[in-house]
């Protein structure tokens, strides 16, 4: 069937009003120049342009016309699914390690399952399951970890032993297996033929697809897009959707504006046997064997078998290369490690015959994750590619997100981790990709433990303290390409290597971090937390703060000096950021928000600022050091630095002043510090910062001073209730929702952005609400440890998953933050959540399958703030009033 | 005694070093991939001496290997500044013309060469200001001469050769206040250095050769094979037109004794060379600098002995014979090697070990399935044994190593033993001579992509 299908692709031009696919241009079908000429000319203009006829290009129009977007052209260069998609290994696999993946996976299957009916194209769905395997005790329990999250979302699925390994696929060798993960309802399709039910669905509902059709580049004016230049003319468009694949990157280079799509191709190879003497079933569930860096499904009898090797081999770093694309060639010595693992996976395949190794580039992007959404440069540049070779199981799910986000503003789950805003210019030099995208393709396969970090493409944003805190036993993670320090290792004292340090237990660093955490609570310690975002916001008049009141749900008109904590709501009241913003004059603010807001922030504000000269916008990130002083003694080494008094009379909470510290002058000093700590928070023009640093170094010996990083941080912030965007906040949580109303001024004077979604939940309750669960039986020496995603159990019945976590030093006991929900028992409607419901139920967290017994509360421990600064305003209050 | 295989390694790995061109953007777009070179002594101190360098105000890169006797100063000064004088010529006018201004009015000069030096190869800072002069004489004149033509590869490397042994020479008649310096320039006329060089362009690869060094492409046969083209003549009396051609050049009545035990006046193995000017000045010029030159010159037996039959000088030139090759994709790499190496291994060998070492390392040669019945098992097993034969070229990372490994260490079947190895590394100084010359390789490897990319 595949192949007549693949004959039908010669259709230059479909059209739903043929009831059955016609050959147009049947005499010119052969040849394949440019210059023939086509049957039907490009329209001049269309609501949407696609680019790609793939997976991805079909489905967004696909979902597109459903929505009742009628006006759309999907431009395919060669032929139909004839790219990637034609190759693709056709596993559909719910299987995935990040909720928002599973998501996207769970719709696609289900989307495939009724295609056939829908569209009347054979896509050869076949239910036949999918078993992924251990060989080690912890790839068991990262298998039971998404376990747990299928089940919760409704999708069959266990931990089964070696024995009843055997029993789904009799030729599995189980010997080096501790247990595999059975998920019964995973499937195998023929991906082109979906591609092409989709392609045909689309038609009929008024898509006009064009083959042999190339895009050269996309024109954008004043910051839209206006059209697409192709090979065979211009097409007026107000949206253009990048579907192109491993070429995306290109395609969004190749315009006046470049649209920054970071992903890279690697070659990935599979093989494809002849059948075996007696043909597999064609039921015969998937295996996945990760350890061996393999996947092995049936295929017309025979086997289809890939893998992710431990050298991949990355191509087209310079973009489309023929003399690359013809040596694309079966590498059989690069395939040996995997045929390896595979015959010492499947012993009894030794005899069976060898019909191809297919080489087929996929797509990988920096971060595992695929890149979809609209260009923060470019508006109506929508993008949806970078798989990470998991097309075919995102295909349906990521089309559905992406027209929603183009019918309707934003799609109807949170997608920040797939947001192309996560990335900037930054992450787009080809060497970096080149790089990175070698440590990705293996990490398909290598146990992701908590808190593990890229390796490649480091040291590109650091701090101008980077040497010095590296020389004193700083050990570094990553954001947004920036360098931040975990924790600093004592000398004299030896960690685990990298890789011995996985663990999903009791890390190694756990004391280190704890006399951090003591020296924060008791003395005084210096974090360098220079990645923040930091804008400048000024006006000639009252138009910066006109725009800011508008745009952020606290009140800014407050006195200069002040600080306030705020979100950047969307209409919805969800959180588009989570900022704050010192008022630095009348006329002037000054906002730090998350490392990785970089990009998206920026656009945002863009987008809903006015267009006006006279309202200055500067990304002041690079200008600044940030070095944050926490601790009670922090006051003391500061005062002695500046001559000035710093206690609360003089310098009260949620404070901001220029001042000189040592020699410097113009040191912008705030009292916040992100934790609930008392303390300060040195922006320090770069190149002070040495000096400033050393100062404070000195100074503060007396009173111990001493560096800490960011494990320590989120160790206080996470005991102290405190949300973080991007890891507890999102585009989908409202103030209301996670205890901040105090950070709301809903009659602040003037109608804020989400004001009306913000007041009806107010009015009407909220449908979940941020909770903190301390665990009770859960042992932190032997015991597994949270992470974030676990489910959570209302008197045994799922109401949400956490976001966070993290072990309190002053607790002594495992923390995690995370959202309750109100199901209804039986219809599974979602009821409001109140505070009684959250306070008189029993919770239980689940960790890789075992459950532990959780206190909820919504409100921190009061006796956790030691020194409250200013009366009425402690930072991030609030709640005790309540 | 013996040594371990460590010790071993450790002998011969003592002076390799590695070049990679390096990628732009992931894509080398040179038709060089890179080089290895190494040396092994077998004279103390080691007479050979080996250079590379990148043109870079022209295209290509400079590689060469230098023979020297009676000596090392020759190989040395050669070493140091055949580059310079090759580069020059290379040079179009104007870029000529920007560097004298330059020099003129004290600014910075661009810079001409980048040396791809092991930290062994080392330059004479006290000769550089005496080299520099003679260098921009030579680029005066060729400005003065403008021809106007653009410069032809084979005359300048020609010129290059002809000009620095002059400069030789001359510098060592005039002499130098500095008593040091005038003793190094008498010491580096007075011995002798044979030159291969080469000179790759894109596909042009210009072979300039004076002595008997050799070069030797290896060409990889469709079926994979390995064979050895020439690039270029040893100057010696095993090359009959050589031994003509210093015949024509002198009197019939010099005939018999101008070749005599296979050695230009019965003395010279090398029938081209450097300096030497022992075999280039009249019996007068060179009695008059060593009267006049410094007391150790005097004392040196060597230097006084006049070759016998010594009539028509002279009997010795250092112009070279450029052979042009264009590169073909089939051509994988060329070895340049003194005659230390052909003394011990036929070029066929050369070709093969050097081809294989680099096709384990590349698996430039790779398995196709096709039409052929193979099962899983099988293929697993191949695929094992071509892993196997690959970990054991991996001992050494330069070609030029393993190539050195097999011309000291090969027994009679071809094959490294390492005994023979561990005995032929640890003889003696004064006995190592009598076993083996100095060895001095470089092997340059092209990139076939780009040469394809040009046919």
């Amino acid at each position: 069937a595949a192949g007549m299908f693949l004959r039908l692709l010669s259709d230059i031009q479909w059209r739903a009003a043929h009831p059955k696919w016609r050959r147009m241009t049947s005499s010119q079908r052969s040849t394949s120049t440019t210059a023939e000429p086509h049957p039907v000319s490009l329209p001049a203009q269309a609501q949407v342009v696609i680019c790609g006829g793939g997976i991805m290009g079909t489905s967004v129009a696909y979902h597109l016309s459903k929505m009742g977007w009628k006006d759309i052209v999907l431009l395919e260069q060669g032929r139909l699914a004839a790219g990637t998609t034609r190759f693709c290994a056709g596993i559909v696999s719910t299987a995935r390690p990040v909720s928002i993946e599973r998501k996207m996976a769970h719709y696609s299957n289900k989307l495939y399952q009724q295609l056939e009916q829908e569209t009347g194209v054979q896509t050869g769905y076949t239910k036949t399951g999918s078993i992924s395997l251990a060989q080690t005790q912890d790839r068991l329990i990262s298998l039971k970890r998404i376990a747990s999250s299928l089940n919760v979302m409704g999708i069959p699925c266990e931990i089964i032993s070696p024995k009843k390994v055997v029993q789904l696929h009799p030729l599995i060798n189980i010997h080096d297996l501790v247990g595999a993960m059975y998920v019964p309802e995973d499937a195998l399709v023929s991906s082109a033929n979906v591609s092409l039910a989709l392609a045909t669905a689309a038609s009929r509902n008024g898509v006009q697809i064009h083959e042999r059709t190339s895009v050269s580049h996309v024109t954008v004016q004043k910051g839209r897009v206006t059209g697409v230049e192709t090979d065979r003319g211009r097409i007026q468009c107000e949206y253009f959707v990048n579907c192109a694949g491993q070429w995306a990157y290109e395609l969004g280079h190749s315009g006046e504006e470049p649209v920054h799509i970071p992903l890279h191709a690697c070659e990935h190879f599979y093989l494809l046997t002849h059948p075996l003497k007696e043909p597999l079933s064609s039921s015969l569930p998937t295996v996945v064997d990760p350890d061996g860096r393999i996947y092995i499904r049936n295929w017309q009898g025979g086997i289809l078998s890939g893998g992710f090797e431990k050298n991949p081999k990355p191509l087209f770093t310079e973009g489309r290369n023929q003399l690359e694309i013809q040596t694309l060639q079966e590498d059989w010595d690069h395939f040996g490690p995997l045929l390896g693992a595979l015959l010492r996976r499947m012993p009894g395949l030794e005899a069976l015959q060898i019909m191809q190794l297919v080489n087929c580039p996929e797509s990988f992007t920096p971060d595992m994750r695929c890149i979809m959404g609209e260009s923060p440069t470019a508006r109506g540049y929508f993008v949806l590619a970078g798989m990470n070779s998991a097309g075919i199981s995102y295909g349906g799910g990521a089309g559905k997100y992406l027209a929603e986000w183009m019918v309707n503003g934003y799609p109807s789950e949170n997608v920040w981790s797939l947001d192309l805003k996560r990335f900037g210019t930054l992450q787009s030099s080809r060497t970096f990709l080149r790089h990175r995208v070698m440590e990705v393709m293996p990490l398909m396969c290598d146990l992701k433990v908590p808190r593990w970090d890229f390796q490649t493409g480091r040291q590109l944003r650091t701090s101008p303290l980077y040497d010095r805190l590296d020389a004193q036993g700083a050990r570094w993670m990553e954001k947004h390409g920036f360098e931040r320090v975990k924790y600093f290792v004592p000398p004299g004292k030896d960690l685990l290597d990298l890789d011995h340090s996985k663990t999903f237990y009791k890390p190694d660093w756990f004391d280190i971090v704890g006399s951090e955490v003591k020296c924060c609570k008791e003395a005084v310690c210096v974090i360098d937390m220079s990645s923040f975002t930091k804008f400048e916001i000024s006006s000639t008049g009252d138009q910066a703060l006109e725009s800011l009141q508008y745009l952020f749900s606290n009140d800014l008109d407050v006195p200069v000096g002040h600080v306030v904590h705020t979100g950047m709501l969307n209409e919805k009241g969800g959180y588009e950021n989570d900022c704050s913003i010192a008022r630095l004059s009348k006329r002037s603010f000054f906002m730090i928000s998350p490392t990785d807001q970089q990009v998206h922030c920026w656009a945002w504000l863009k987008k809903h600022l006015p267009d006006d000269s006279n309202l200055v916008m500067e990304d002041v990130t690079w200008k600044y050091t940030a070095l944050n002083l926490i601790g009670p003694r922090a006051v003391d080494v500061l005062s002695e630095l500046s001559y000035a008094p710093m206690t609360a009379e003089h310098f009260p909470s949620l404070f901001c002043k220029e001042m000189s510290v040592g020699y410097a002058n113009g040191i912008r000093v705030m009292s916040i510090t992100h934790t609930g700590e008392p303390g300060f928070v040195l922006y320090i023009p770069i190149e002070y910062a040495l000096h400033v640093y050393n100062e404070v170094m000195n100074m503060g010996q007396k009173y111990g001073i001493r560096n800490a990083g960011y494990y320590a941080l989120r160790s206080l912030r996470i005991e102290k209730f405190f949300a973080f965007w991007g890891q507890d906040l999102d585009a989908f949580t409202t103030p209301m929702e996670c205890g901040r109303e105090f950070q709301v001024k809903l009659e602040k004077g003037m109608q804020f952005v989400g004001q009306e979604a913000l007041l009806e939940q107010k009015q009407n309750g909220v449908y979940k609400r941020f909770t903190m669960f301390i665990l009770e039986d859960h042992d932190t020496d032997m015991d597994l440890w949270p992470w974030w995603g676990e489910p959570i159990f209302r008197n045994g019945r799922y109401v949400g998953k956490t976001t966070s976590s993290a072990y309190s030093y002053t607790l002594e006991r495992h923390v995690c933050l995370g959202f309750v929900h109100h199901f209804d028992e039986k219809t599974g409607e979602e009821l409001v959540v109140t505070t009684d419901f959250i306070n008189q139920g029993e919770y239980e967290i689940d960790i890789a399958g075992q459950r532990f017994q959780a206190k909820a509360k919504l409100y921190p421990f009061s006796s956790l703030f030691t020194q409250r600064r200013r009366k009425d305003e402690v930072e991030l209050s609030g709640y005790q009033r309540e | 005694f013996y040594l371990t295989p460590p010790q071993v390694n450790s002998i011969l790995k003592a002076n390799e070093y590695s070049f990679k061109v390096p990628e732009f953007d992931g894509k080398n777009v040179s038709s060089v991939l890179g080089f290895d070179s190494n040396q092994l002594p077998a004279n103390a101190p080691i007479e050979d001496r080996r250079s590379a360098a990148t043109c870079l105000q022209t295209r290509g890169m400079l590689l060469g290997v230098f023979d020297g006797h009676a000596g090392c100063a020759c190989a040395q000064a050669v070493s140091e500044r055949l580059f310079y004088y090759i580069a020059v010529s290379l040079l179009p006018h104007e870029t000529l013309l920007e560097i004298e201004n330059a020099v003129e009015s004290g600014r910075a000069l661009l810079p001409i060469l980048q040396w791809h030096k092991h930290p062994n190869d080392y330059f004479s800072k006290e000769a550089s200001k005496l080299y520099f002069n003679s260098l921009r004489t030579y680029w005066q004149e060729l400005i003065d001469l403008n021809s106007g033509e653009t410069t032809d590869v084979r005359e300048a490397l020609i010129n290059a050769f002809k000009r620095l042994d002059n400069d030789i020479s001359l510098e060592a008649q005039v002499g130098d206040p500095n008593s040091f310096l005038n003793y190094l320039v008498l010491r580096v006329a007075f011995s002798g250095a044979t030159a291969c060089v080469a000179h790759v362009d894109g596909v042009d690869l210009h072979v300039a050769n004076t002595g008997d060094s050799r070069a030797m492409l290896g060409v990889q046969e469709e079926d994979g094979s390995w064979s050895a083209v020439n690039l270029s003549y040893d100057h010696n009396a095993q090359n009959e037109h050589e031994v003509e051609r210093v015949k024509m050049e002198h009197p019939k009545s010099e005939e018999k004794s101008l070749v005599k035990q296979d050695r230009l006046l019965g003395l010279l193995m090398p029938f081209r060379a450097f300096g030497d000017v022992k075999f280039k000045w009249s019996i007068e010029l060179q009695k008059r600098v060593i009267e006049s030159g410094p007391d150790q010159l005097n004392d040196n037996e060597y230097t006084k002995f006049i070759p016998p039959n010594y009539h028509s000088p002279p009997y010795l030139t250092a112009e070279p014979e450029v052979i042009h090759h264009k590169l073909r994709p089939q051509d994988k790499f060329l070895v340049l090697a003194t005659d230390g190496l052909w003394e011990t291994m036929h070029r066929q060998d050369v070709a093969r070990i050097v081809g294989e070492y680099l096709t384990g390392v590349h698996h430039q040669q790779p398995i196709a399935v096709g039409g052929y019945k193979v099962t899983l098992g099988q293929m697993h097993g191949l695929l094992t044994e071509r892993r196997a034969r690959i970990s054991s070229v991996f001992e050494d990372q330069n070609a030029a190593t393993h190539l050195i490994r097999h011309a000291v260490g090969n027994n009679e079947f071809g094959t490294v033993d390492h005994e023979r190895l561990s005995k032929m590394l640890s003889l003696p100084e004064e006995l190592a001579r009598m076993y083996r010359d100095d060895i001095t390789i470089i092997v340059v490897q092209f990139n076939s992509h780009v040469i394809g990319a040009y046919h």
